[in-house]
């Protein structure tokens, strides 16, 4: 085991794999000779090459568009977006044809690719640089949504998702990526994608989460401890596919579950969570699902503002009292 | 401080064969009697195609149909340059393209019937499924190019697209990258006159559209669209310019859409009917039979056998399209990824107990 930040760890999935596999090839914007605008590719151009780590002109309808056709051409391209917020200038490449190639081509041509994006909020890049899309893409037949909380999944995953033949988006979260712990030491390491952890156990209740809420949750549970409420945290790890049996079960033997994401309240992943919960658990509960989310409100620029429309620990903490507190 | 001229531009346009069945013979490319034979009868088939995709269209037994009636030169000149292992990427209506390429014509009825699987390429050919969406699939032929350079694979990618798609985002993103990485790709765009009800004019005020690629760096030229040799001439130089490492090349086809944009149109609204009878004159087909008749290569007597083969043929793949089994329900999940994710096979599970 070593010591590390998300950001090395996920550098060193990428070095992994290109140094595994010749067909890894990298592209976006300010990759190569910048190292990323998260120097997430520090390294890469000076040990790979122009050939495999190529900066593009600003195009992200077409960077994942090229990438489409380099998958298709036999590359495993892995594709960044300098943060996921430019998604949305791709959404037709990733929804209409990313998702769908491979189901409209009769399964003949695979798509063994990967877009990187960084989001989330909490840095003060206010309305149009601080979103969480996640929905958006869990929402879209067709691909893999890998949402890595720690350092250890952060690499797992992304080595994974670069071997595997599903078109994959990674998003990661700016805030995580000074965020350290324990990784693996094993160079052939990985984590499934699909495949829940729990992450803390607990009697009482159970706290779904993912990406940064996964350790917020950790952090509120351990506050709950004090007050003798034993939370069980599981963290998704990947949206799609979703791991809906680890956290079905888990909620069946706790009877209670609050469920927490960073992306808006309405219709976000929050929404989906309970209503599995409802649909499959509703004889086992003992207290409604409740819901800690983000503000259904353009993120604000004022620092002041903005810590009030992500969900804090606090939010969560309140939450699982509450649910402690209810009863059907 | 001077004013400097410092740089200037000159667009080419390419004529080979005229409507009367001429040739410049300085400029017809090297091609066979057998080969002109060749691209005379595929014009005949691709427009045999055609017709009948419009009769079982109004027939009820196919889906709405794009005809290329008029386009037929552009589809069968530049798809008779590629080579076996080239990569293809077909908009919406480059019947003449799969026809050139051996696409099986029944695979084609039972995609326009409304059976995706016959978008399913058959082994040994590189076309990729029919791209309905505007011109996006103009940053795949680029990536599938990038890849071919980097796996140094001595392949081909060529994108068809229409007028229409000159004004996608996905055109200007795709030609600059194009431009910016030079891998082995030719854009062919047949400019037909109409995307739909909106004139040429309409698109770009731009004189031509083979002048765009100027803008991102590498030539652009114009040739007449209906004239089968300068299609083929232009796209064999383009092509060999890809594969030695000499980067993009666009070719704008310069021809004309006679019929409706589709089944579910009527160009009469919205066009005169002087302007198609115009283009009529212009016809890309008869100008190669008066071609091959001065050559003595055409006559009655053959042509009678060449329309008999052809139906014949389209016949056939009309009665394998139709024998086609239903596709089962699994086909709903099968293919969207490597594998049943859990909530698939849940949903595949609900509708086998439905029984649907």
């Amino acid at each position: 085991m070593a010591e590390m930040n998300c950001r090395d760890a996920l550098n060193l999935a990428l070095k992994e794999e290109m140094r595994r596999d010749p067909s890894v090839v990298i592209w976006g914007e300010d990759v190569a000779l910048y190292e990323g605008s998260f120097k997430v590719t520090r390294g890469l151009l000076a040990e790979f090459g122009e050939e495999r780590i190529k900066d593009t002109p600003i195009s992200e309808n077409s960077i994942i568009g090229a990438a489409i056709g380099a998958a298709m051409g036999g590359l495993r391209p892995v594709a960044e977006l300098m943060t996921v917020n430019f998604a949305l200038l791709a959404m037709d490449q990733i929804v209409n044809h990313m998702a769908k190639i491979r189901y409209m081509f009769g399964g003949k041509a695979g798509l063994p690719m990967v877009v990187r994006a960084p989001g989330g909020g909490g840095s003060q890049l206010a309305a149009q640089h601080s979103q969480s899309l996640e929905t958006y893409f869990m929402h879209c037949p067709g691909l893999y949504v890998a949402v890595p909380a720690t350092p250890a999944d952060a690499r797992g995953l992304l080595k994974s998702a670069i071997r595997d033949n599903n078109p994959v988006m990674f998003l990661e979260h700016e805030l995580l990526y000074n965020s350290r712990g324990e990784v693996p030491d094993d160079p052939e390491f990985t984590v499934p994608l699909g495949v829940a952890e729990i992450k803390r156990r607990g009697d009482d209740v159970t706290i779904v989460a993912y990406s940064r809420m996964t350790l917020l949750s950790l952090q509120a549970a351990e506050e709950l401890e004090k007050e003798g409420v034993s939370c069980e945290v599981v963290d998704l790890r990947t949206l799609a596919p979703l791991d809906r049996t680890t956290f079905l079960e888990s909620v069946k033997r706790t009877s209670r579950a609050v469920v927490v994401s960073e992306c808006c309240h309405t219709c976000g992943v929050g929404a989906e969570l309970a209503a599995c919960i409802f649909e499959n658990c509703f004889d086992s509960l003992t207290a409604p699902v409740r819901r800690v989310s983000g503000l259904d409100v353009p993120m604000p620029y004022s620092r002041r503002l903005e810590r009030l429309c992500i969900p804090r620990v606090e939010d969560i903490v309140a939450a699982v009292k509450n649910v402690m507190q209810q009863k059907y | 401080m001077p004013r400097t001229v410092i740089e200037t531009f000159s667009v080419t346009r390419l004529d080979i064969l005229d409507a009367e069945g001429n040739v410049d013979e300085a400029l017809l490319p090297p091609l066979s009697s057998d080969d002109m034979v060749r691209m005379y009868e595929l014009l005949v088939l691709s427009r045999t195609f055609d017709d009948r995709a419009l009769s079982l269209q109004r027939e009820g037994r196919i889906g709405t149909y794009p005809s290329i009636l008029g386009q037929e030169a552009a589809q069968v000149g530049s798809a008779f340059a590629l080579e076996q292992g080239d990569w293809v990427l077909p908009s919406f209506r480059e019947t003449g393209v799969h026809i050139t390429l051996g696409y099986s014509p029944a695979l084609l009825f039972q995609y326009w019937a409304g059976d995706e699987r016959g978008l399913a390429c058959p082994e040994g050919l590189n076309v990729l499924p029919v791209s309905v969406s505007v011109g996006t699939h103009i940053p795949h032929a680029v990536g599938i190019a990038m890849a071919a350079r980097y796996r140094r694979d001595r392949v081909a990618v060529v994108a068809y697209f229409g007028d229409g798609a000159t004004s996608k985002g996905d055109f200007h993103e795709g030609f600059n990258m194009a431009g910016v990485f030079r891998p082995p790709v030719v854009f062919i765009c047949q400019n037909n006159q109409w995307a739909i009800s909106v004139p040429r004019t309409r698109q770009t005020a731009a004189a031509t559209l083979a002048q765009k690629a100027i803008a991102y760096g590498f030539e652009g030229i114009q040739v007449d669209g209906n004239d089968v040799f300068a299609v083929y001439a232009a796209t064999r130089r383009a092509l060999e310019r890809a594969r030695s490492g000499g980067g993009p090349t666009f070719i704008e086809c310069f021809t004309y859409r006679l019929s409706h944009h589709t089944t579910a149109d009527d160009a009469d609204r919205y066009r005169s009917a002087s302007e198609v009878e115009e283009w009529k004159k212009r016809d890309p087909q008869e100008r190669l039979r008066r071609y091959l008749e001065k050559l003595g290569y055409w006559s009655e007597g053959y042509q009678r056998e060449l329309d008999e083969r052809a139906r014949g043929i389209i016949d056939a793949a009309v009665r394998a399209a139709e024998a086609a089994p239903l596709p089962d329900r699994r086909d709903i999940f099968t293919t969207v990824f490597e594998g049943l994710t859990p909530s698939q096979a849940r949903e595949l599970e609900v509708l086998h107990d439905a029984g649907a």
